[in-house]
């Protein structure tokens, strides 16, 4: 069992009583809601006749069904507007804080949040949605709950959950030019299996975890559920500080220097025990590309998408699944697999950093006339950012459309969807069979960067020959 | 497809039914619901979308649409079922097609939870077992009585011990597995507890915790 760990004491911190079944009754700091997950949860309140306990520690915005072509009202999908419109009343009703389409602040939960200075060291965060994890990136324990724990944290402030075994991914080395933190994870994902952090936290740590900014952790620790691990965490710095400073929810003045303090303490002993602790050499990361229907399916650019008998016997059938939905041969190269979408967006990797890089692939380049390409910011504040520097004319230059912010094409709630069997260059987290859209759309995750330049080279290329 | 849907409540001790197989590792949420059926403000209508592109492709020969499994209630899997998205809908479209109680050879956390939190046990056995209750309930039917206090399950010519864990065993029967109530009775606790937290203090007087 974990022993001092940050993990250990953040949960130590918010356990408010061990339940009669055994598990443990935790408070949550943080509840974000958005318009997909949290409906129902509300409903069961109304018919529980309970009230929101602590609304204050509630935030709302609205992501996942936006349009991001056209965001006037109401929205032309009858059933997405009668979600906003839910949403909205809900928050109206019990004095919830909600950042709407239009207030500046809207967008992605997982980048509204943090870039509000919502997010903060310490603190347990919850929202109806797997890739809360994100916010561990600044020493917060956060992670994914379902409707039915919405409604619990809205009429308790609290969950009933297991303590989590504690894992420590530990990162040798830096990460070599061209190579981010997508492909960082990816490989990380690649190497453990997908269920591997079932029942674990993640603690990313070492040299190349720390030489990250603090939108890269974020990418690292977004991505901790599709390696199994329902919450990932890096210890906090002088860079998850840095970040948090001045932003609107920021603590101010002699309460910055109070949060300081504590946040400074938060932190693994060194002598903390973990359940197991795994290294990786960041170095010998490649640029990484998925070639199958999880996320752990996934190679190097210049190597072959694997052969049935050099997987592990475990990992053989989906594979086969794979090869069958995908359309790829066993052995086959990564590199040059023709593109139809290629998509910059989501939770994973649509700040403003991930624009950064892209458009640096794309500066003074043209998308190839057979692709679709189209970037979505994942949030006003990005977005706005983007413009300020550029970024969108560069992307529109390029021939990528420049969309509103939203989750979009990660999981095709709105319009923005793949057709037919379709194959997509996706900087977004998940590769499932029909994620994007289409019942037989096929997509290959990787970086914002390698996204760039496969939309300029129509196939699956190595971002490193385009940026020096 | 069951006619009218009655969803479970209190004390879960036993379960019985007929078994439905579904081969695969590493079924996702999107798969078990896809994205596009989760534009709803309730689950009332998810029953009859479960596994809805999976089934398409499959023009009637998933276990799913399978006459005989029409009246199963008792889903057996493989492994890491439910991986991804946290997405209650998945679990509600289940229990709404009619699906009480999963074995498997192991599932994804959220979606355990998820199962747990609306009445649905999930239990687990090593791979092989999972293997031969598949094959043997693909030639014929198997019914099994599950006995969640023994976690043990029986059927005509079988007889086998399941696992799960020891605190959603106990939730189930007890019936406190609707954590709402359970929750609420440390209301002192919690008003302790949150008035304790340092970042309660050090944010009382800006914008987070900002009352409207």
């Amino acid at each position: 069992m974990s022993q001092d760990t940050l993990f250990d004491k953040v949960w130590d911190l918010h356990k408010v009583s061990s339940l009669p079944g055994g598990s443990d009754q935790i408070f949550i700091g943080l509840h974000l809601i958005h318009e997909v997950t949290s409906p129902q949860a509300f409903g069961a309140l109304k018919e529980k006749n309970l009230k929101v306990k602590f609304p204050q520690n509630t935030v709302a915005t609205v992501d996942h069904i936006v349009p991001t072509d056209n965001q006037s009202r109401p929205f032309k999908d009858n059933l997405a507007e009668q979600m906003i419109e839910t949403l909205e009343k809900n928050c109206l009703e019990n004095k919830i804080r909600f950042f709407n389409i239009g207030s500046g602040n809207q967008g992605i939960v997982h980048v509204v949040a943090p870039e509000l200075g919502l997010t903060q060291p310490g603190m347990t965060i919850a929202c109806g949605d797997s890739h809360t994890s994100t916010h561990g990136a600044f020493g917060s324990i956060a992670f994914g709950i379902g409707t039915s724990q919405v409604r619990d944290v809205l009429a308790t402030q609290t969950i009933a959950m297991n303590k989590l075994k504690v894992r420590q991914i530990w990162c040798e080395n830096k990460l070599s030019h061209g190579v981010f933190a997508k492909d960082l994870v990816l490989h990380i994902i690649n190497a453990l299996g997908v269920k591997a952090g079932v029942g674990f936290a993640y603690e990313f740590a070492g040299p190349a975890i720390n030489a990250l900014s603090m939108e890269e952790r974020m990418t690292i620790c977004n991505m901790s559920i599709e390696g199994g691990a329902r919450c990932g965490y890096i210890n906090p710095d002088e860079k998850t500080f840095d970040y948090i400073k001045n932003k609107l929810c920021a603590p101010k003045n002699e309460n910055w220097d109070k949060a300081l303090l504590w946040w400074e303490s938060l932190k693994s002993d060194e002598n903390s025990i973990y359940d197991d602790v795994i290294k990786f050499d960041a170095s010998k990361v490649e640029p990484t590309v998925t070639w199958g229907i999880t996320p752990g399916q996934s190679v190097g650019i210049n190597q072959q998408i694997p052969l049935i008998e050099e997987l592990p016997p475990n990992d053989q059938f989906v594979a086969e699944e794979a090869y069958k939905y995908m359309g790829f041969k066993p052995g086959q190269l990564i590199k040059n697999t023709p593109i139809d979408v290629c998509f910059i967006g989501s939770c994973t990797n649509g700040r403003i950093s991930d624009l950064r890089i892209a458009a640096k692939v794309l500066k003074d380049k043209k998308v190839s006339k057979q692709i679709k390409a189209f970037a979505v910011p994942g949030s006003e504040k990005v977005a706005n950012k983007a413009k300020q520097e550029g970024l969108d004319k560069i992307f529109k230059d390029s021939g990528f459309e420049w969309r509103e912010p939203g989750c979009s094409m990660c999981l095709a709630m709105n319009s923005d969807k793949l057709i037919g069997n379709q194959v997509s260059a996706s900087s977004s987290n998940r590769n499932f069979k029909g994620r994007q859209g289409s019942p037989s759309g096929r997509t290959l995750l990787m970086s914002p960067a390698m996204v760039a330049a496969a939309a300029i080279n129509g196939k699956v290329s190595d971002v490193r020959e385009f940026i020096n | 497809m069951k006619s009218e849907f009655i969803p479970p409540i209190g004390k879960i001790s036993q379960i019985s039914g007929k078994c439905i197989s579904l081969i695969g590792n590493d079924i996702d949420t999107d798969r078990i619901i896809p994205a596009r059926f989760l534009k709803c403000v309730n689950f009332d209508s998810l029953g009859k979308s479960v596994f809805e592109d999976d089934r398409k492709t499959l023009k009637g020969s998933h276990p799913f649409d399978l006459k005989e499994n029409q009246d199963s209630s008792i889903l057996i899997v493989n492994s890491n079922f439910g991986c991804g998205s946290s997405r209650e809908h998945a679990p509600q479209a289940l229990i709404r097609w009619g699906i009480r109680a999963i074995i498997g050879e192991s599932f994804a956390e959220i979606f355990y939870g998820n199962c747990i939190a609306i009445g649905i046990p999930c239990f687990t056995l090593p791979k092989k077992s999972i293997l031969n209750i598949q094959k043997y309930s693909k030639s014929k039917n198997l019914f099994l009585e599950i006995d969640l206090k023994n976690s043990s399950a029986k059927s005509e010519h079988l007889n086998f011990n399941l696992e799960i864990k020891e605190s959603s065993k106990n939730m189930f029967l007890s019936g406190e597995w609707d954590a709402t109530s359970t929750l609420l009775q440390n209301s002192n606790l919690i008003e302790q507890k949150i008035n304790d937290l340092p970042y309660t203090k050090f944010n009382k007087s800006n914008k987070l915790f900002e009352t409207i």
